[in-house]
């Protein structure tokens, strides 16, 4: 019996939302007793090297690994809390929401400094900072931009080489450039400035870093702002063409995070889940293996450029600044 | 006299409980008082954040054309950062419409005039606090109520009570281990002067009976000076009787001088047989109430004496050996044979007439009960300590009986036959006693008693 509402309950979110996923993979043998559904904003094959760790040495476990995107996880999310185990994603105000809002269990045996988790439930495992990626063929050498003003100042200098030619995040459509966009804002008046000035260029809008990066690499970009300078770092194929510049004026640095669900049927695979995913992002490793950055790599050990996982992230989420939020972003941007 | 007190309940018992109780009362209530203060002014500490989170949500609530817009700054929520990860929940109405935020948190009936409301509720599972306010934005054609409410779980809260609990046991524990030290330290003190008296009772010389002199606490006066009349009043009585033993004693003593003398004189002239045996028996009668007479002045002369001691170096040989001299003539009566054993000069200080007349009591009364062509031994020991043994071939002591035999007016089972006042064996023991030695009664094995008169 138990065979039975196991497949019908593997089956039924499948059927429903199929169409929906960007990439969905299964781990693990068939024959396993426990299937943990994990519910991420993150690209395939950046993960599949922590799962298939995890599962070495837990034969009767597989793992199902959904794709989508951050804004899509956090509604699919709330809709059906019941199907997923263990939720990742990105867009950390979307997470603490959820976390805020009790749709999480803390994760027993697992200490991590404040600033890397929240409530013991949501625990940060990479740090990742939003870049500027230049299309080498628009600079010549010595004149990349280092900072926001230096990147206005280049459009400004030379519109008919950027016109339609910039990109960035939809912040209506992407959780995660939603997210860059309102922490960027909280930092500094240069944010407005430069989206008046990406607009006034025709500036093309994005779901997410990846079609970001391929743009670039096809010429059809030469300047993506708040661009995953991890998701460039790890694809070998634009290394010659494109270059990820980290803004020295304020940096924007996200961090993953993962959380065990509260209506998980598989609370102690779920959770050790968790365990393996932090104690891999923060242990000794070889970058081959796990191409995911690491845990603070980046930073001093107090994490204070990092974006702070605690309740005023949920204030942007909040419709009324959210509205008002877009309704600037809006008139900045789309022109 | 019952040597058991009639004994209830106990002064320093009762004053340590008492001590003790009411600290650990104390210690309870400072516990309480002090957590619910703390509480209190933790909760407060509480209650001001998230007013001011409300004041600056409320704060930017503004009405435009297109209707209420409430954009209020990232601080509103990030001054709500708790160690404990707290978690928030808010709420802003316009009206009976939710504008924003979670619509089941509960929400207090704030005024118009942006005054505070603070309430706790449960949501979603969880002990919140609510703060609450209200303010009226009047447009062109309408007037608007906006209603913020912020909430936060109190996981913090509960973790700096728990904190403080903690240490305020921890005082409250410190506090009543030094109040039971001070209790029993103020037990002792008070009790003390209790002891002291105690003390210099019991240590005093069983005829002592003099005032305490000593100072006490005025509590105790009226028992001291009660103490003190009552010794008086027994000492003069005690001394009365003496006195008045000694008197009738005397004047007993030569009135039976002068009847033993015509006793003695008509024995000489009446030739019956018969008169002469009752002659006989009425001397005899006379010797024997002439010698209780004797002894009850002793008693009383030794009672006295006792109390004033008037030592002397002498030789105890020298003494043992004078009064087996004086009481030959007697012995020599009965045919029985008195021998001194010593090993030379036993040097001793003491009082001579009273060692005399203790020996010569227990001389007497060996023989007074030793067979006729007997034998009493006196031997006189230098080592470990002073000591004289007298042995005889009597019956020897009523095992039974020993040890009540020294008291007195007491005599043994078998003395019923013997004339004697029972004295002999008291005032041998009082004048050890006064010497700090004692008087044991032993039997021999091969018969007859032995007294061990110890200095």
């Amino acid at each position: 019996m138990r065979y039975i509402f196991a497949l019908i309950a593997w089956l039924c979110p499948l059927v429903g939302l199929a169409q929906e996923w960007e990439d969905q993979n299964a781990f693990g043998p068939a024959s396993a007793t426990s299937t943990l559904r994990v519910l991420s904003s993150t690209d395939t094959a950046l993960f599949a090297p922590i799962i298939e760790d995890f599962l070495r040495g837990r034969p009767d476990v597989s793992v199902e690994y959904f794709v989508t995107g951050t804004a899509q996880i956090d509604q699919v999310f709330r809709a059906a809390p019941d199907d997923f185990d263990v939720v990742i994603s990105s867009a950390m105000d979307l997470q603490l929401k959820l976390v805020n809002d009790g749709y999480s269990v803390p994760v027993a045996n697992l200490s991590q400094p404040d600033w890397a988790q929240w409530r013991n439930s949501l625990f940060a495992f990479t740090t990742e900072p939003a870049t500027i990626v230049i299309n080498r063929a628009a600079f010549a050498p010595g004149t990349v931009p280092q900072t926001r003003q230096e990147l206005i100042a280049a459009m400004r200098a030379r519109p008919e080489v950027f016109r339609g030619k910039v990109g960035t995040y939809d912040v209506r459509a992407s959780g995660l450039g939603y997210l860059f966009a309102t922490q960027d804002a909280r930092a500094s008046e240069t944010f407005w400035r430069l989206m008046e000035v990406m607009g006034g260029l025709d500036a093309r809008l994005y779901c997410c870093s990846g079609a970001m990066i391929d743009d670039l690499a096809a010429g059809k970009l030469m300047v993506a702002y708040n661009v995953l300078g991890s998701y460039v770092a790890a694809r070998d194929d634009v290394a010659d063409t494109l270059e990820i510049v980290l803004p020295s004026d304020f940096p924007t640095i996200m961090m993953r995070t993962a959380f065990v669900s509260s209506r998980t049927g598989e609370e102690e695979s779920a959770a050790a889940f968790v365990r393996h995913l932090v104690e891999v992002q923060t242990g000794p490793r070889n970058r081959d293996v796990f191409p995911l950055p690491p845990l603070s790599a980046t930073l001093d050990s107090s994490g204070q450029a990092v974006i702070s996982l605690e309740p005023a992230l949920m204030t942007y989420l909040d419709p009324l600044k959210r509205r008002t939020f877009i309704k600037e972003w809006s008139s900045a941007v789309i022109q | 006299m019952s040597d058991t007190v009639n004994v209830s309940g106990s002064l320093r018992a009762r004053l340590s409980l008492t001590l003790i109780g009411s600290a650990a009362a104390i210690a309870v209530l400072l516990f309480f008082v002090v957590r619910t203060y703390a509480a209190q002014i933790a909760q407060s500490g509480q209650d001001n954040i998230l007013e001011a989170s409300v004041t600056s949500i409320l704060d930017a609530a503004t009405l435009r054309d297109s209707g209420v817009e409430v954009d209020f700054p990232y601080v509103a929520f990030s001054m709500l950062n708790t160690e404990a990860d707290d978690r928030v929940f808010y709420a802003i109405w316009q009206d009976e419409t939710l504008l924003s935020g979670y619509e089941l948190l509960p929400v207090a009936d704030a005024p118009d005039g942006g005054d505070i409301v603070h309430v706790s509720a449960q949501f979603d599972g969880a002990a919140v606090r609510v703060a609450t306010a209200a303010r009226i934005l009047v447009g062109a054609n309408a007037r608007n109520r906006v209603t913020v409410s912020v909430a936060q779980t109190q996981d913090a809260l509960a973790g700096t009570l728990n904190k403080i609990s903690r240490n305020v046991g921890l005082i409250g524990a410190g506090f009543f281990a030094l109040s039971v030290l001070v209790a029993s330290w103020a037990t002792n003190t008070a009790i003390r002067p209790l002891e002291r008296l105690t003390h210099s009772i019991t240590r005093r010389g069983p005829k002592d009976l003099s005032p305490v002199a000593r100072p006490v606490p005025s509590e105790m006066a009226p028992l001291v000076t009660s103490l003190n009349s009552f010794m008086a009043r027994l000492d003069t009585s005690l001394k009365q009787s003496e006195d008045f033993i000694a008197e009738a004693a005397h004047r007993v003593r030569t009135p039976l001088a002068t009847v033993r003398s015509h006793a003695e004189a008509t024995l000489q002239r009446v030739e019956r047989e018969d008169n002469r045996q009752a002659l006989r028996s009425m001397v005899r009668a006379i010797d024997e109430s002439s010698r209780a007479a004797g002894q009850l002045l002793d008693h009383a002369m030794i009672t006295f004496r006792a109390d004033h001691l008037e030592t002397e170096p002498l030789d105890l040989v020298d003494l043992v050996e004078d009064l087996v001299t004086r009481l030959t003539p007697v012995a020599e009566m009965k045919d029985i044979a008195l021998t001194v054993i010593s090993g030379g000069k036993v040097s001793i200080e003491a009082d001579s007439i009273l060692l005399q007349n203790a020996l010569s009591n227990l001389v007497e009364n060996a023989l007074k009960y030793a067979p006729e062509e007997s034998e009493i031994t006196l031997e006189v020991f230098d080592v470990p300590r002073p000591r004289v043994e007298v042995r005889d071939e009597g019956p020897g002591f009523p095992p039974d009986q020993m040890h009540e035999l020294a008291a007195r007016f007491s005599r043994g089972e078998n003395a019923k036959d013997t004339i004697g006042s029972g004295l002999g064996l008291t005032i041998a023991q009082d004048v050890a006693t006064a010497h700090g030695g004692e008087l044991t009664l032993t039997n021999l094995s091969e018969g007859g008693a032995c007294v061990t008169f110890l200095l």
